[in-house]
Parts: C-alpha cells; structure tokens; sequence
C-alpha cells in the first residue's frame, strides 16, 4: 500500500508527487507518456530545453525523482474506491499494473478542445495541441506550410514553434478580438515577457496574425491542400472568405480537462469560465472524495505555472494529511496568493477568449461531427428531432461519442448541438452526461475478468490484490455499478482483432 | 539512421521519435481508412487521445501511432477499418 499515487506526469502532477515524497510519503507517480512532462513539458529524447519555458522549473522536478517511484508508460483505466489503481503498461506488449494506495492525486491535464468545420476530418488537420506534440516531443514539423487557427494564445508557441523549424506559417488565424486582454497581460511581467517573445518572433517569421478570423472548411483530395477562412462579425457570422492554400492546419479551441478518473470517483464537478467540464476543489485542492486531491488543469485550465502551484499544494496537503507533517505556513500562503494571481488570469483568459456559438451555424448537413463512428451535424440533428434533449440520448441516437476515443473528441461539439437543438446552452449537467468513461482506456477482456493472471511488477510493492469485495468471481465494478468492456459500442463480432476481445 | 518498414517501404526515424511522427516526416499524412465512408485517416490529437492514427505494428493491431515508440525492423501496416 502506497501513500499517494499521482496520476499524471505533468507540471501538477511532478510538483505533488515530488512534494509529497520530499516530505517523506511512499509516492508513486503514473503518467501515460514514454517521459515526464506531461504536454507542456513534452520533450524530445535529446532535448536541451530551448522549446520550453520554464525548463529550469521541469528539471528541478525531474532530478527529484529518484526519491519516488516513477512508473513512464502506464495508462491509468480505472480507480476503485479504497483506492486501487488499474493500469496498462507498455507501448505495444501490454500488461496488467495494479497499484493500492491511501491517496490518489490526479493531474491528468487536458487535451485541445476541438470543433468541428466541413474538411476538418481530412488528413494534414491536426490539433494544435497534436502539432506541438510532434514538434516537442518527436522534432518533426506538422507540415510545410501551415494554417494556425482557432482561439487562445496557446496558438501562438504553435505558429512560432513550427516557423523555427523551418515551416512556413501561412497565417494565424484567432477566432475573438481579445484586445482587452492585452491590458491583462501587460500586468504580468513573465506572461509580458512571452506576449512580446511571440510578437516579435511573428515578426520575424512574417506569420500574419488575423483576430477575428477563423478556418471554416478544409479541402482536398486525401489530404488537406487549402482552407477557407473567413472574417468573422461580432455575432461570429462569416462576412468574407478566401481561400489560402496549405498542406496542413493546426486548429484548437482552447482544452478540455481529462476527468475520467475523478468521474469515476465520484468526485463532484462544476463548469468553469471556459465551458469546460473541471473538478471542484478546495483550498487545499481536496476534491469532495475523501483522499481524493486534483491539480493542474482539471480544476480548471490555467497553464503550467498554476499547474505547478495547485500540484505542490496537494503534495503538502497529502503530506499533513497523511503522516502529520506540517507545511510551512509562510510557504503555503506564498503558494496560496501565488495560485489566485494565476487563477484570476485564467478566467480573464477564458473570458477573452471564448468560443461563439457561431461555429455551428458553418457545419453542413454532411459535416462529421463524431470523427470515430462518422456521425454527421444531420444525424445528430435527426436524433434532436427523436426527442433527444440532452447529449447523453443524442449519444445514444446517433452513436455520437461511441466509438474508440469515446466522446473526447467530440463530446463538448455533441454537447452544444443536442442543447442548441433545444434552444438553449448547454449546462454542466449535459458536459457530464458525455464525461463519464468508467473504463478510461480501450481494455481486454482478461484484463477485466477476475481470474486475470496479474504478473507481477517490478515496481509494484504489494501482491495481487482481488476486487475489494473479496468475494471473488466478480468482476472490477466500476463505482457507478456498470461493467463495460471499453468503448460503449466497441465489441463487434466483425472486429476480430480488436483488443478488448479475449487474446 | 535507423527504420522501420511500412507497407513494404522504408521509413527512417530518430530514436525516441513515434511511428507516427517518422511517418509524418515522411509525408505519409494517412494510413488506415473508416469504416463506413472509407476516408483516410492519420494524427489528429497526437497525444493518444482520439484514437484516429491507430495502426498495425509488426502483426499487432489497432496500435495508436502516436503513441508507439519506433524500433528498428518494425513492420508497419495501416489498413482498412480500424486498422
């Protein structure tokens, strides 16, 4: 039995994991990814830091982590009450890990919030967030020549990262006008400091740089070869289009918190500035789960440098929690004014940078809206028409969010037409209805059966533990007493090979 | 420099880097189709999240490119329906 286990590598979940074991907690710390960092910090095997900010910050962090377990490549899948913590390690010979612990922590970050426009399922669109990745992490450019678009300023490290690798940037395209916002900026001095790093690297690049613009169609034979783009009005109506040509767009609206785990958990969850689906935590970072803390960008997206206070906060909580040893209290109130300076920032971020409604009025008929199971704006609106109200039962009409990624992708698009349907937004309510995945990750059967043969681990401490029942012959039960095998829909006979059938 | 096989062809690749990023520097931007309209497909997210680049690794199925290391001598399939 650990102390705590932390979920999620990045900047929260390295600063809590480091924290706890510094003051002397059994931390295991569990991240998806082949080395730690999580996106922000997603860095090639050779890398010097000259991508990043704040590198000095991650290396302090990653030097720490000899005084903890560190399990690189281990996807967490379910967290049963107690807890137990059941993952898949390896990248393409999976096995097995359970891992017991009295605490979990989870940072497991957000990916890019997309939407969807007619094209957009062509080869060569990526995420923005997809586009940084392979830049950071694998030192590859998305492509030659590039469409940046979307909204927020995370595009503007994508479009200045892809032109210093050699890409042409063929423009920048921001969905708001968020001039506003620049007063915001100029009363930070290190978010300044990078505001006017981007704009002079625009500069130099020639990137031009539109507010009030976005990518409303993508086309081409096989692979994206042009985008059309249009200058938005205030209502987020297109008053004029061209069309530029590219072989790639990196496109992102902002990001979605992954709550898998917290959902599962029971933890109580609230919609935040940005219409994203957060967990609700204290000031301590305590969700309403007993021994449950959350930090980073599922309580709310902020970025790194708040992830790293909220992680650093739950390490000192966990560690007072569980072994009574006290944090000191000037630190903890540096921390806690440092955490509500980054906090208000965000939401003024999120308020300047929100997404209009406007984008669903460029969706066509036969636009894909769920990428997975190729459901179209007319199904979704067919199923609006059959009496779904809410995005769970146009889900369940349209099979929008059944397929492999099960909703991530396109569960926050699914949520806004169900409800806009009925006229009206959607509520945090309807966000949870297309959150929940009480199993996280695509599982074999053997893996959920109770006679799976557990092999031991290496690294895991205690033996094979049977579902806490301790009846046996039960099946792991996920807290909301639904038995999945994987992404609903997912078992089909003709899918011989597909991985959640028995191997 | 090192390489793995995809559909009979050789594609280079750095250490560290995955199947999907060597197959992107390539200019390989697809390698499987779907299952109703047959579009092609490649990375999306890039992060393991949408499941869109998912691929065959020396006899191993629905494998997300993303998030596969590249090993030398890997065979590398896309394909048909989730692949």
């Amino acid at each position: 039995m650990r102390d705590v286990v932390v979920i999620g590598a990045g900047p929260a979940g390295l600063a809590a994991a480091v924290t706890a074991a510094t003051a002397g907690l059994d931390v295991a710390l569990v991240d998806a990814g082949r080395r730690p960092g999580g996106q922000y910090y997603r860095h090639h095997a050779a890398e010097t830091g000259a991508l990043h900010h704040g590198w000095d910050a991650f290396v302090r962090l990653r030097d720490a982590l000899d005084r903890l377990t560190y399990l690189p490549g281990h996807r967490v899948w379910n967290v049963e009450d107690g807890f137990t913590v059941h993952a898949l390690a390896g990248d393409r010979d999976e096995r097995p890990v359970r891992i017991d612990a009295r605490t979990v922590i989870v940072a497991t970050g957000a990916h890019d919030r997309s939407l969807p426009f007619p094209g957009w399922d062509l080869p060569g669109v990526l995420t923005a967030g997809g586009a940084q990745a392979l830049l950071k992490g694998d030192r590859v450019t998305a492509g030659e020549r590039v469409v940046v678009a979307g909204t927020g300023p995370f595009l503007l490290p994508v479009a200045t990262g892809l032109a210093g690798a050699g890409a042409t940037v063929a423009g920048v395209f921001e969905g708001n006008r968020p001039y506003g916002f620049a007063r915001r900026v100029a009363g930070h001095a290190d978010k300044l400091r990078e505001a006017v790093g981007y704009a002079a690297l625009l500069v130099r690049y020639r990137i031009p740089y539109r507010t009030g613009h976005a990518v409303v169609a993508a086309h081409g034979d096989g692979r994206v070869e042009a985008v059309t783009v249009a200058r938005l009005d205030r209502d987020g109506a297109s008053v004029r289009e061209r069309v530029i040509v590219c072989d790639t767009v990196a496109v992102g609206y902002g990001f979605t918190p992954q709550l898998e785990i917290p959902v599962q958990l029971g933890c109580a969850t609230r919609m935040d500035a940005d219409g994203s689906l957060v967990v609700v935590a204290d000031a301590a970072q305590r969700t309403s789960v007993p021994g449950v803390y959350a930090a980073g960008e599922t309580t709310g997206v902020g970025g790194a440098q708040l992830s790293l206070v909220e992680g650093e906060l739950a390490g000192l909580a966990a560690a007072e929690a569980l072994g009574g040893i006290a944090a000191d209290p000037a630190g903890v109130r540096r921390l806690v004014a440092r955490r509500r300076r980054l906090r208000a920032f965000a939401e003024a971020m999120h308020r300047a940078y929100p997404v209009h409604p406007g984008w669903m009025d460029r969706l066509r008929d036969d636009t894909i809206v769920c990428r997975c199971e190729e459901v179209t704006r007319g199904r979704i609106a067919e199923a609006a028409g059959l009496g779904a109200t809410d995005p769970r039962s146009a889900k369940l009409l349209s099979r929008a969010g059944m397929g492999w990624c099960q909703g991530r992708v396109c569960g926050y698009a699914t949520s806004w037409l169900a409800a806009s349907a009925c006229g009206r937004s959607p509520g945090p309510d309807d966000l949870l209805g297309t959150a929940r995945r009480p199993i996280a990750q695509p599982v074999r059967l053997r893996d959920l059966a109770d006679d799976a043969p557990v092999r031991p681990h290496e690294v895991a401490q205690d033996p094979p533990v049977r579902p806490r029942d301790g009846a046996g012959g039960r099946p792991v039960r996920p807290r909301d007493g639904t038995l999945r095998a994987g992404p609903e829909g997912a078992v089909r006979p003709r899918d011989g090979n597909h991985p959640i059938n028995p191997a | 420099m090192s390489q793995i096989v995809f559909e009979g062809r050789p594609v280079p690749f750095e250490p560290g880097q995955s199947i999907g990023a060597a197959l992107t520097a390539a200019g390989i931007r697809s390698w499987r189709t779907t299952r109703f309209g047959g579009r092609p497909r490649g990375l999306f997210c890039g992060i393991g999240v949408c499941f869109d680049c998912l691929i065959t690794v020396n006899g191993r199925p629905s494998l997300r490119a993303c998030m596969v290391e590249a090993r030398p001598g890997d065979v590398v399939q896309g394909g048909g329906p989730d692949a």
